[in-house]
């Protein structure tokens, strides 16, 4: 049985912050969950994959994050417990979705959670999805540890349904990632089945009905309003005329640091769990205590806004302080020591920092970039594009997956990356304003996620550029996540349908359309020369399977290869152009570990010697 | 009770999760309060996977920099990578058996000298233990057995509030049964390793 479906009340479990998140859904009964993978939330929706094989739990994972919230709120509507996450910059494909979502609201409890990643340890931004509570106007709850995260699902669930809106729920990737010991609780019963009934005026959010149900989203916020006043996750701690008011993980760094200091006794610390809608007058109070405040929140100044705004209606003058250059930026993550700072300055209390050893004398220490694997088919298939555009003035638009690792040296094969699905809209501006050849780069599940729709407007709109598919068959950097191209049954699991990318490609019109398969490396440059020389849109597919999903699903068969010493001349063109993990430099002499070789054999064809060979058996 | 910070730094694919884990639950069964964070995206595609274990009376999961009082390095450049995770007084255990990053293997950047590495931390910090975790882990049966190599060595120092019987118990219940052997034997030299050092 899953760890987390483990029925025993009080029992202790050491979980990382996801999983915790994924009992506490558990805990309070969800029935339905959908996702677009995303980091730092793939674990949650991974927990939910495996409980859902062995349980009556529906999990999915959906072609994007815009998808995934449509499919939960329609189970929601129908009565049934559902849940939705996805990372940060996935709320914004949901955006859309989300937006009037909050005026038709719910009837079975219905938590979205975004993980947000602050410092941008796995993201393209690290923008702060408060926001989209006050854009919203939904309520949002912000567990600090890992425990409340398990604690708070049931309670989010249960404030959904009271108040018949989706309740946000924000992480960061320091909860998300983080493992502490969680005292498991009751498991509530899973109502899986529902029912709509239909009421247009409620639901068919045309400008006559979306009139009325904004009123009723206002009135829902007076409600949310009043239930944080008295939310037992709006907590304060400590007495004082020096206030602290903050959320999150911020929470965490604020209490240590008033401890570390000695001054329990002088600041009273207001914590925010349930931040939208605030609780006004439990703030208004807070403020009337203190002589000066500090707010500590990681990200945007949403919570010093909201303060001083109360404070200026309430006519007080303390001072309030949060963002400024000599306390806390708006950018990155925060930690203990940066706090433990911040208050003293902004209290007056002596401190001294930690004392950091002087490392001005260290030698440079070489940096460790995350690299495209050993057997990786996306180092094949740049070579082969990189080869066929020799001569060639090119623009490399790529887009969200491993191979945007791609864009380092010696590869240097992506130019431009926004977000998922760009690089196929981007590719269209770029083809039409220069006279360069665009050649974009998008993988398998980018493609189906927000690919698609680029494509059918280049076609539409008679553009000239190469779209080259990574297809390896997965959702390789979350972790392997299943998408709508992948052959379920390589996972034992049946009842899922499989989309063809070559005839959606076809079906779209692209008139060019050739399959490749990278580890071949002579015919694939060809296939390639072939597409960048066509006028209008060509579509390469290239077909090979991930390398450690291959190992996960124990279907790798390659030999080793090694370095023939007797033929090498060492030309290093090896090393040089694929920039493979397996090989390394002995004595100025190439070589290949066997450990790490996958025998894909693309360096074998592009030696010039002939000196790289299989590993005799 | 008193707060002890631990740093672990390892490259991806040398078990740094597992032996923290480990850690957590040898906390869990002695009952000493911890926290740990750990940034592992990418770990499989070669980068740097770094752990933050915070014992004891604290609310955060995260160690700032001059802080740790113990740090734990799987690999010699990462442990001087991260040493601004130290201070004076700060116990530094390394692995001796460098992994080459790429950038290194292709001839674009040197690797620095094992001696110059331990020169460097023993003067910066309280203390240094260093000795090649790969050769014991092998003598233990199995190469990838280094993670629990460095925990013996840790469990050695006495700087974590936990019992060497909490450790074997943990390895024992939470690391795969087929490696469980093997992993207690790694513990063991590990700890002898350390135990000579002094």
């Amino acid at each position: 049985m899953h760890k987390l479906l483990t029925d025993s009340p009080g029992q202790k479990m050491l979980l990382l912050g996801n999983e915790a998140i994924a009992r506490g859904a558990i805990e309070a009964g969800v029935a339905f969950a959908s996702t677009y993978p995303g980091t730092p939330s793939s674990e949650i929706s991974l927990s939910l994959f495996q409980m859902s094989k062995e349980s009556d739990l529906y999990f999915e994972y959906s072609t994007n994050e815009k998808v995934a919230l449509e499919v939960a709120a329609a189970a929601a509507n129908a009565g049934v417990r559902a849940m939705c996450m996805m990372k940060h910059v996935g709320l914004n494909v949901a955006a859309d979705v989300l937006m009037t979502l909050a005026y038709l609201g719910c009837k079975g409890g219905m938590v979205i959670l975004t993980a947000d990643d602050p410092f941008m340890f796995s993201s393209q931004n690290e923008q702060d999805n408060r926001y989209y509570a006050k854009l919203s106007g939904l309520p949002l709850v912000e567990p600090s540890s890992v425990e409340e995260a398990k604690e708070m699902m049931p309670y989010a669930f249960d404030l959904s349904e009271k108040l018949g809106e989706p309740v946000l729920f924000r992480t960061t990737t320091r909860i998300n990632h983080s493992n502490a010991v969680v005292r498991l609780g009751n498991l509530r019963e899973r109502k899986c089945k529902g029912d709509f009934v239909k009421n247009p005026f409620a639901y068919v959010c045309v400008p006559a009905v979306s009139r009325k149900l904004h009123v009723r989203l206002l009135e829902n916020m007076d409600s949310a309003r009043e239930e944080a006043e008295k939310s037992p996750f709006n907590l304060q701690k400590g007495e004082g005329k020096w206030g602290i008011i903050c959320n999150g993980v911020s929470y965490n760094y604020a209490a240590d640091g008033v401890k570390d200091l000695g001054t329990e006794d002088k600041v009273r610390i207001l914590r925010l769990g349930f931040s939208h809608p605030l609780p006004e007058k439990m703030i208004r109070d807070f403020l009337g205590n203190c002589e000066k405040v500090l707010i500590i929140e990681e990200g945007e100044p949403v919570l010093e806004e909201a303060v001083k705004a109360i404070a200026q209606e309430a006519g007080l003058m303390l001072p309030i302080r949060g963002k400024t250059p000599e306390l806390f930026s708006r950018l990155y993550e925060f930690d203990p020591a940066m706090v433990r700072k911040g208050i003293a300055t902004c209290f007056g209390i002596p401190y001294a920092a930690p004392a950091v050893p002087d490392l001005s004398d260290l030698p440079e220490i070489p940096q460790r970039p995350p690299t495209l694997c050993a057997g990786c088919s996306h180092r094949a298939t740049y070579y082969a594009v990189k080869k066929a555009a020799e001569g060639k003035d090119t623009i490399y638009p790529s887009d969200i997956g491993c191979y945007t690792l791609g864009f380092l040296p010696p590869l240097s094969m992506a130019d431009f990356v926004i977000c998922m699905g760009a690089s196929a809209g981007t590719a269209c501006g770029f083809s039409k304003v220069t006279d360069k050849k665009v050649v974009a780069f998008i993988g398998d599940s980018t493609f189906f996620h927000s690919g698609i729709a680029g494509l059918i407007n280049a076609v539409f709109n008679q553009h000239n550029f190469t779209l080259v598919i990574l297809d390896n068959g997965t959702t390789a950097m979350t972790g392997h996540q299943p998408h709508p191209g992948v052959d379920m049954t390589k996972l034992n699991m049946e009842g899922y349908g499989r989309i063809s990318i070559e005839a959606v490609v076809r079906a779209i019109g692209v008139e060019h359309v050739t399959v490749i398969r990278p580890f071949r490396v002579g015919k694939s440059i060809e296939a390639v020369k072939e597409a960048l020389d066509f006028e209008g849109v060509s579509v390469i597919i290239s077909q090979e399977i991930c390398s450690l999903y291959a190992k996960s699903l124990k279907e790798h068969k390659g030999r080793p290869f090694r370095v023939n010493p007797g033929k090498c001349k060492n030309h290093r063109n090896c090393i040089d152009d694929l920039a493979c993990p397996a090989f390394y430099l002995q004595n100025e002499r190439v070589m290949i570990d066997p450990e790490l070789c996958w025998g894909c054999a693309v360096c074998a064809q592009i030696c010039p010697e002939n000196a790289i060979v299989p590993v005799k058996k | 009770m008193d707060i002890t910070r631990l740093i672990i730094v390892a490259v991806g694919g040398q078990g740094n999760l597992l032996a923290s884990r480990v850690i957590g639950e040898t906390a869990l069964l002695s009952d000493v309060p911890v926290r740990m964070s750990e940034i592992h995206g990418m770990a499989q595609r070669g980068g740097v996977v770094e752990s933050a274990i915070v014992f004891g009376d604290a609310e955060s999961t995260i160690i700032s920099d001059g802080e740790a009082d113990l740090l734990v390095g799987f690999e010699p450049s990462e442990t001087l990578r991260a040493l601004n995770k130290c201070n004076g007084r700060t116990t530094v255990i390394s692995n001796l058996s460098p992994l080459s990053p790429f950038t290194v293997t292709i001839g674009k950047a040197v690797y620095p000298k094992l001696s110059q590495i331990q020169e460097l931390i023993r003067a910066k910090t309280g203390r240094l233990i260093a000795f090649d975790a790969r050769e014991l882990a092998e003598k233990a049966g199995n190469v990838m057995a280094v993670n629990m190599v460095l925990v013996g060595a840790m469990a050695q120092t006495g700087i974590l509030p936990l019992t060497v019987e909490n450790f074997k118990e943990a390895i024992r219940t939470k690391t795969k049964k087929a490696f469980a052997d093997i992993n207690l034997k790694a513990f063991d030299l590990g700890f002898a390793e350390a135990e000579k050092a002094g």
